[in-house]
């Protein structure tokens, strides 16, 4: 057993930074998604907000079968936009009130990786949830399974890019008492593009036409938030938990 | 003076404060000037349009505002940069200070635009690739004022607006390529440059305009920069001093 154990502590060690790096991003994943499962109010809310915008669209409308199936795309997407946003509020702020925000930002390194964990617990507590959910609403307003399961697809390749973008929003409110509609106002504008690329691959799709543009910026837009928001995320959280 | 002292210096309030006397009140001259000489001529020197009419006449506020409205937010981008990286206190100034001018101008160009798309288009709105960019970018200035006055501590204000001008700067051109994409797909958009080609009578003032407002900006900038310095700096020595000095053209208590 010791033997084992030694070589484990060498192996460690000769993985050097990057073997820490990996743990830091591990532990801090394993401590959200604890946290997630302790408290399952957070991962239910959004999804009712979701289901409940989706009702007052569709008796909004009627619930007549074409209009809806139209507006189906951008309907969904405008939700998830917003349910993300509101799952926003709470990415930081328990983290601030007890402290431990602070400590993550002073002794996490590299502190980008930490905040890396934290947005990718917040993408699986809300934006994935969101993801399989749409597909259903989808269906309950009409579009074909094969169009439904394009959203689904859409979803999962811009849903990370909101969590990231958000992320950034979030940092920068988190010291305010109610940073609640000045969030809204800060990453709504921010979420535009990706708002437009995957509503309009599902209406493309729906069309016929090709929508691997869509696709591909989707897919960018995510890889550029993932390099560039921790990094601001983190000065955001450097400049709320100094005042 | 070399380009690394220069920079040094602008370090220091006091100095900038100094120094831009003089800078202020030839930009605030030669904005009038530019101005008055660019309106007189657009309004009534400048031929009628064949086709719009006078109408058109709206183009020499309408496009400098414009255009103005993103010269601001590159410079609140390059003042971010500039205040995470080097920490000087004249870029945090210079994000309080030019917002509000941004806001306005993104105002200003949506609203003479809404006024000239009645005659022209009529209609007073459209959702058009670029008054959606412009909306945005409306939105994106809003942001950073209202940031700013939810902050209390005004070094951490300073701060977080440099990180949103940043992250903004970064994200405009996506926003712009992805509403262009979109919004033009469906419609095609009427505008400026792509239309027929303008003679240079008409050319000519509205090339006027734009350096005026530029020169208004610089103004606008450097006015509210001096007064920012003497708000922030009160009380050190040198601006008691300042304020202790009779003003020359302060108006006689009646």
């Amino acid at each position: 057993m010791s033997g084992q154990s030694e070589r484990n502590l060498s192996l460690n060690l000769n993985q050097g930074s990057q073997g820490l790096s990996k743990r830091l991003l591990r532990s801090q994943l394993g401590r959200e998604l604890r946290i997630l499962v302790r408290s399952p109010a957070d991962v239910v809310n959004p999804l009712m907000f979701f289901a409940l915008g989706v009702m007052l669209f569709a008796v909004g409308l009627r619930g007549e079968r074409e209009v809806l199936a139209e507006f189906a795309p951008v309907v969904i997407w405008v939700l998830v936009l917003l349910a993300n946003l509101l799952s926003l509020e709470n990415l930081y702020r328990r983290d601030f009130e007890d402290g431990s925000l602070e400590q993550l930002v002073l002794l996490a390194r590299p502190g980008f990786l930490a905040v890396l964990g934290k947005i990718l617990a917040h993408w699986l507590q809300a934006g994935l949830w969101l993801c399989l959910v749409a597909p259903l609403a989808g269906l309950a307003l009409f579009l074909s399974p094969d169009q439904a399961g394009f959203l689904f697809i859409t979803l999962l390749l811009g849903t990370p890019a909101l969590s990231l973008l958000g992320s950034v929003g979030a940092a920068l409110t988190v010291g305010l008492g109610r940073g609640g509609v000045l969030l809204a106002v800060l990453v709504l504008p921010l979420y535009l593009p990706v708002l437009i690329f995957g509503a309009s691959a599902v209406l493309e799709n729906m069309a016929g036409f090709s929508t691997s543009a869509q696709i591909y910026w989707l897919a960018s837009i995510t890889m550029l938030a993932l390099t560039l928001a921790p990094l601001a995320t983190l000065a955001a959280l450097r400049i709320s938990v100094e005042q | 003076m070399s380009l690394k002292t220069l920079w040094h210096k602008l370090g220091s309030p006091r100095w900038f404060y100094e120094l831009s006397g003089p800078w202020t009140t030839g930009f605030g001259v030669a904005a009038a000037l530019l101005l008055a000489v660019g309106c007189v001529w657009a309004l009534a020197i400048a031929p009628e349009d064949y086709q719009q009419g006078n109408s058109y006449r709206i183009m020499y506020i309408h496009v400098p505002t414009a255009i103005l409205a993103q010269s601001v937010y590159m410079t609140l981008g390059v003042a971010g940069v500039i205040l995470l990286v080097w920490r000087m206190k004249l870029a945090d100034m210079v994000l309080a200070c030019a917002v509000p001018f941004g806001l306005w101008m993104t105002a200003l160009a949506l609203v003479t635009g809404a006024i000239w798309g009645k005659p022209t288009w009529g209609t007073w709105w459209v959702w058009d690739a670029r008054i959606v960019s412009m909306l945005v970018q409306l939105f994106l200035f809003f942001g950073l004022y209202a940031l700013r006055e939810a902050i209390p501590r005004a070094d951490a204000a300073g701060r977080a607006c440099a990180v949103l001008a940043i992250v903004g700067l970064v994200n405009i051109p996506i926003i712009k390529y992805s509403v262009d994409w979109w919004l033009t797909l469906h419609q095609p958009s009427s505008n400026l440059l792509t239309g027929p080609t303008m003679p240079s009578e008409m050319y000519l003032p509205l090339f006027v305009n734009i350096i005026g407002f530029y020169c208004l900006y610089a103004y606008v900038l450097l006015a509210s920069l001096r007064l920012e310095i003497l708000r922030r700096e009160e009380k050190t020595q040198w601006v008691q001093q300042q304020l202790q000095q009779p003003l020359p053209q302060q108006p006689q208590a009646v």
